[in-house]
């Protein structure tokens, strides 16, 4: 019964998306994905209490195998739920194509259901690239505009460069002997699982947009309001933070993987928050903000803090979808994302501006909300690692809570008379605006705005401390003194921007993404292009050149060989043929009167004909096909040269 | 049973010529009935399939043909030819429904098509190698001319290049097989025996020689870098449905020696040279997948990751001949993707030239750029052309991705160097993305305004290939059930 949940659980929005992804189902599209979407979020929690396990056999002698364990029991129904909230969300935003767009989604959020609870490399490959080719559909969504497509095409292959880490961990898995599972990783030979964690190490960095991958998430923000609220939160990016954090005792078996880990997700934390802070645009502040959120997640799992990393993935996927939701409904209202032209919105529709006002505060690691909660512990398991790793993860800390108080600053700051017409020059700049926010649109965040209040629980006694048994962990709790010192960072940083308005610093190499899509763009597209570009001119010119000058060497000669087969050859006959005419003449003088002497004569002639004839007729069948093969090629020389 | 597989086909070809005062609606539906037949047959056969022991085939049939040089009649299936045989018989099923809208000599064509289909089965159901060679050369002269008769515009020259090339070739391929059969002792071309003799161990230098012989000979069908500079002016001229025999089954036609002659019957010169085999691989993958990148023409970019995918292919029976004690498992994964890659690129690649010809019926120009937009005139066509390409791609859900993953997995484990040819697969992903924006996303502009979406022709031969390709992503394990075994055996007797 379970088992046939979580198959379904995966299989039940994957075939109802696919459906409906090449339908014209435009009018029940809503209905069947949100039916589809309660359904899903229903198996998740059945299969987050009965823990099934299912397999088929599928290749390379490894099975396509699922599980629910204690990581996934959590991460999966945060999965689950956060789509459902953001399919509804959607069924009163999206207008146009909602068969294709409601489709997609749900591949999106079926193949993020699998990554949750792969259990073999194959299963999760499988899930992992299918979210990449979903999320180039959903980001290049409306593609009569260009821009947007090719910021889906550069999500797609910045993320699948990443993920040939993954293939080479397979490679490397089969080669240590220990099999596909993610389990047995950490049972492979020693040399070969170096190789292993440095596959899975790369490909989980490229989803969860940390260093040097970040700048794809940038692009990313092309995409519906709604795509990015659910890309950002509980698939996809969360995924690659999901994933270093399902395999941490391998990355903590190597020696290496699991400190390269914390560090990188230590400094993007603190770079990604440092751009975020720089963000004039809503929607891109909240990527940057994603980027470096997750690298507390995947500081958690560098840290073998695994319990700490999914507490935080979970309440920023509430939190993160919560913000995006509430972008995305302003974008559509007003018009704009830019944050100039959002001044002073939460007053104009009070729920959104509350919940959002809850999101934002939880960003700011402001007390108790979720992520305050949920980074603390990460920044414990930081301090008992190494004091430099706690104080790049409590300077990050601090940008998170000054980006989040820029946040807050334009919600609620009192718009002064005269800046009324700067804010209005901004409105209907991206598209025309509605005007208006609709009850489907305000109701999930308000279910989603509790979660970014709440689920700090998960990271706080005496549910915390269960978690981390479960996941077969020592309970680690921040001493008073680091609780002290975090809240006082985030009050003093959002009471510094919000009291002293002096601009909050926005240097251009943060405004533009540490400049990693320029530096990518210069290293690695345009030269290989140019590559490309010449070697086709090289294939073209040279190489089918070669082959066509070999040809035309050919027909010179065989048109010298005609010549020769006309002057020579041909004289040669046709002089031999006058020979014989003459000769023939004097035989048939002779043979009036030689007659008897000449029949013998020929019947010696023809005996010896018959020996000639007989001699290509060895009865050695290569002989025939040579012979076959000259006539073939004499044939096609003489219908090139005739031509 | 493979006789008549065989030559039912062409049965129906002479009886198509025998009468010329059938109307061309009744030629184009016997075409569509006899290959329907044909693949009802095969069906029949592999649902009745059951792996043979090491070594021998199933379905066995054996004449006397020419005694003189001990080649006889013998025909065979395992798991190496089985799927290929299945592939070919969709494949052309599929081209016979494309042409139901043909209107140039369709009664000619059919007969043409039928001979090629013949042609095709018989060369993977062969068992002898002078059988092989003639279905291998006759392969050529059918789709001569089909490039020559029905193709566009500089079809003739394109035509005789392809000829002249392969001809080339498969004279290189015959001197080896001429070697096999002076060296196997009794003389005999019949691929069994010779694979049980293994003629030539123990002296490496002919042993070599051979199999650069034969290596060439099918170095030049498959194509690899540098022999490929044929293929791509001969799909750019050839009509859609040739080009969709030409890549989804003559190609295969020079992979499926690799694995059916080359390796069984040459094991240790194959070891020997196993790190050229590589190499090529290698340098076929990137430089196919580099220059495809670089087309503006869409078939002839389909064409070069022709090249790059059957790199793929020469890639991991390279890598199986690389033998140590622990890596068995991992060669015989790669085997098993390198013929999972076979079936799998005839049908997606089928499926894109089928596709390709849509273009040229409607705008007459294979140019990317001259399209834009067209998702919002022919969203049906959109839909089959993005699951084509990312079919293409290699992404999971799709049967390229269970061809690729395996080969990979199974090349790296056995020679970790392999894994420089995973550029190919970002390589691949950016230039059929780049495709589809080119001609799909985008205001509807150029060629686009005015495009007819897909006609039900082209979607039921187009959408099967497309819908198999996705069955054999998802559900992998009948198809890999047959070829496992024989992937197996492959690799064993190469390790002999």
């Amino acid at each position: 019964m379970s088992e046939t949940a979580l198959w379904l659980l995966v299989l039940l929005p994957a075939v109802v998306g696919g459906g409906l992804a090449l339908s014209r189902l435009e009018r029940a599209a809503a209905a069947v994905s949100l039916a589809t979407a309660v359904t899903t979020a229903a198996l998740s929690v059945v299969v987050a209490l009965e823990r099934p396990r299912v397999s088929v056999p599928f290749m390379a002698g490894s099975d396509l195998a699922l599980g629910v364990d204690a990581l996934s029991a959590l991460v999966a129904p945060t999965v689950a739920v956060v789509s459902l909230l953001v399919l509804v969300f959607s069924a009163g935003e999206i207008r146009e194509s909602q068969a294709r767009f409601h489709g997609l989604m749900l591949l999106f959020a079926s193949a993020a259901l699998l990554t949750a609870t792969a259990e073999t490399l194959p299963a999760l490959l499988f899930a992992w690239e299918v979210m990449g080719a979903t999320s180039f559909a959903l980001i290049g969504f409306w593609w009569r505009e260009d821009h947007r497509v090719s910021a889906g095409l550069t999500a797609f292959v910045t993320t699948r460069t990443a993920d040939v880490g993954l293939y080479v961990a397979a490679g490397a898995a089969l080669a240590g002997g220990a099999g596909l599972a993610l389990g047995d990783l950490p049972a492979g030979s020693e040399g070969w699982r170096h190789v292993v964690a440095a596959g899975v190490l790369v490909a989980a960095l490229g989803k969860a947009a940390q260093l040097p991958f970040s700048f794809w998430l940038s692009r990313a923000m092309e995409g519906p309001s709604p795509v990015s609220a659910l890309l950002h939160s509980a698939a996809m990016v969360a995924m690659g933070g999901y994933l270093l954090l399902r395999t941490e005792p391998l990355l903590a078996s190597t020696g290496w993987a699991a400190p390269a880990a914390a560090w990188v997700g230590a400094l993007t934390a603190l770079l990604l928050g440092a751009v975020a802070v720089a963000q004039q645009d809503l929607k891109q502040l909240l990527a940057a903000s994603t980027s470096a959120q997750l690298g507390f997640v995947v500081m958690g799992a560098g840290l073998a803090s695994v319990s700490g990393g999914a507490a935080h993935l979970v309440a920023h996927a509430s939190t993160k979808a919560l913000l995006f939701l509430a972008a995305g409904a302003w974008l559509t209202a007003l018009g704009t994302k830019q944050l100039a032209g959002l001044r002073g919105v939460a007053r104009r529709w009070r729920l959104v501006g509350w919940a959002a006002t809850a999101g934002a505060l939880s960003l700011a690691g402001a007390a108790p909300l979720a992520l305050w909660a949920t980074k603390d512990a990460v920044l414990a398991a930081a301090l008992a690692e190494s004091p430099w790793l706690y104080a790049v993860g409590l300077a990050a800390a601090a940008l998170s809570a000054a980006y989040a108080g820029k946040i807050l600053v334009i919600l609620w700051r009192q718009l002064p008379e005269r800046e009324h017409a700067e804010v209005e020059a901004h409105l209907d700049e991206e598209e025309p605006g509605t005007r208006h926010v609709g009850l489907l649109e305000q109701a999930p965040l308000v279910a989603l705005a509790l979660g970014a209040v709440v689920l700090g629980v998960l990271a706080l006694p005496p549910f915390g401390d269960t978690l981390a048994r479960a996941l077969g962990e020592e309970p680690l709790h921040p001493t008073p003194l680091e609780i002290a010192a975090s809240v006082v960072i985030a009050l003093g940083v959002l009471a510094l921007v919000w009291w002293r308005p002096v601009p909050v610093p926005e240097p251009g190499w943060a405004l533009a993404w540490l400049g990693l899509e320029r530096a990518t763009q210069a290293l690695v597209v345009r030269p290989t292009l140019a590559l490309a570009e010449a070697l086709a001119r090289f294939d073209d010119r040279i190489l089918d050149r070669g082959v066509a000058g070999s040809a035309a060497a050919a027909l010179d000669l065989a048109r010298r060989a005609a010549t020769f087969d006309d002057r020579v050859l041909d004289g040669a006959v046709e002089a031999t043929s006058r020979a014989s005419l003459r000769a023939a003449e004097g035989a048939a003088r002779d043979d009036d009167r030689w007659f008897d002497g000449a029949v013998e004569a020929v019947a010696g002639w023809l005996r010896g004909l018959g020996t000639l004839a007989r001699r290509p007729q060895t009865g050695q069948l290569h002989q025939y096909y040579i012979q076959a093969v000259a006539v073939l090629a004499i044939g096609v020389l003489l219908l090139v040269t005739v031509r | 049973m493979l006789s008549l597989i065989v030559f039912l086909p062409l049965a129906a070809a002479l009886a198509l010529l025998a009468l010329p005062r059938l109307g061309d609606a009744a030629a184009r539906w016997t075409w569509v009935a006899v290959a329907a037949a044909d693949l009802a047959l095969v069906v029949a056969a592999w649902l009745r399939y059951e792996t043979p022991t090491a070594g021998r085939l199933a379905f066995e049939e054996q004449a006397e043909w020419i005694p003189g040089v001990n080649s006889s009649y013998h025909l065979g299936v395992d798991g190496l030819s089985l799927p290929l045989i299945a592939m070919t018989a969709v494949i052309f099923l599929a081209c016979a429904i494309f042409a139901l809208r043909e209107t140039d000599r369709p009664r000619l064509q059919a007969a043409l098509f039928l001979f090629l289909q013949s042609v095709s089965m018989g060369l993977f159901v062969a068992a002898d190698l002078i059988l092989f060679f003639v279905f291998f050369d006759l392969s050529i002269v059918g789709m001569y001319f089909v490039i020559a008769g029905w193709g566009h515009g500089n079809a003739a020259r394109s035509a005789m290049k392809f000829f002249l090339y392969t001809f080339l070739g498969s004279l290189a391929l015959l001197v080896g097989f001429i070697g096999l059969y002076i060296a196997a002792d009794p003389h005999t071309f019949d691929m069994v025996e010779l694979a049980e003799q293994t003629p030539l161990a123990g002296s490496s230098l002919a042993g070599g020689l051979v199999l650069a012989a034969i290596l060439i000979g099918l170095a030049v069908k498959t194509p690899t870098v540098p022999f490929h500079t044929w293929l791509p002016p001969a799909h750019t001229d050839a009509p859609a449905i040739g080009s969709a025999v030409l890549a989804g089954v003559l190609l295969k036609m020079g992979t499926y020696g690799f694995v059916r002659i080359a390796m069984p019957m040459l094991p240790e010169a194959w070891r020997d040279w196993a790190w050229v085999i590589i190499v090529v691989g290698i340098f076929s993958v990137v430089y196919g997948a580099l220059v495809a990148l670089a087309q503006t023409n869409f078939k002839r970019m389909v064409a070069y990751t022709s090249v790059n995918h059957m790199g793929y292919i020469v890639l991991a029976v390279g890598a199986a001949g690389l033998v140590a004690d622990d890596t068995a498992q991992a060669r015989s994964v790669a085997v098993t993707g390198a013929v999972t890659q076979m079936v799998s690129h005839g049908l997606i690649t089928g499926a894109l030239f089928l596709l390709a010809g849509v273009l040229q019926d409607r705008a007459a120009t294979y140019d990317m750029d001259s399209y834009g937009g067209l998702a919002g005139p022919a969203p049906r066509f959109a839909a089959f052309f993005a699951v084509g390409a990312f079919a293409s791609l290699g992404l999971p859900g799709l049967s390229g991705f269970i061809a690729e993953f395996q080969i990979f997995t199974g090349s790296i484990a056995a020679a970790p160097v392999t894994a420089v040819a995973l550029v190919g697969i970002l390589l691949t992903a950016a230039l059929f993305l780049r495709a589809l924006q080119r001609i799909f996303t985008g205001e509807t502009r150029g060629r686009s305004v005015g495009f007819t979406d897909l006609r039900a022709a082209e979607v039921w031969s187009v959408g099967p290939l497309l819908v198999l390709s996705l069955l054999i992503g998802v559900f992998p394990r009948p198809l890999l059930a047959v070829i496992e075994p024989a992937a197996e055996v492959v690799v064993e007797l190469v390790g002999r």
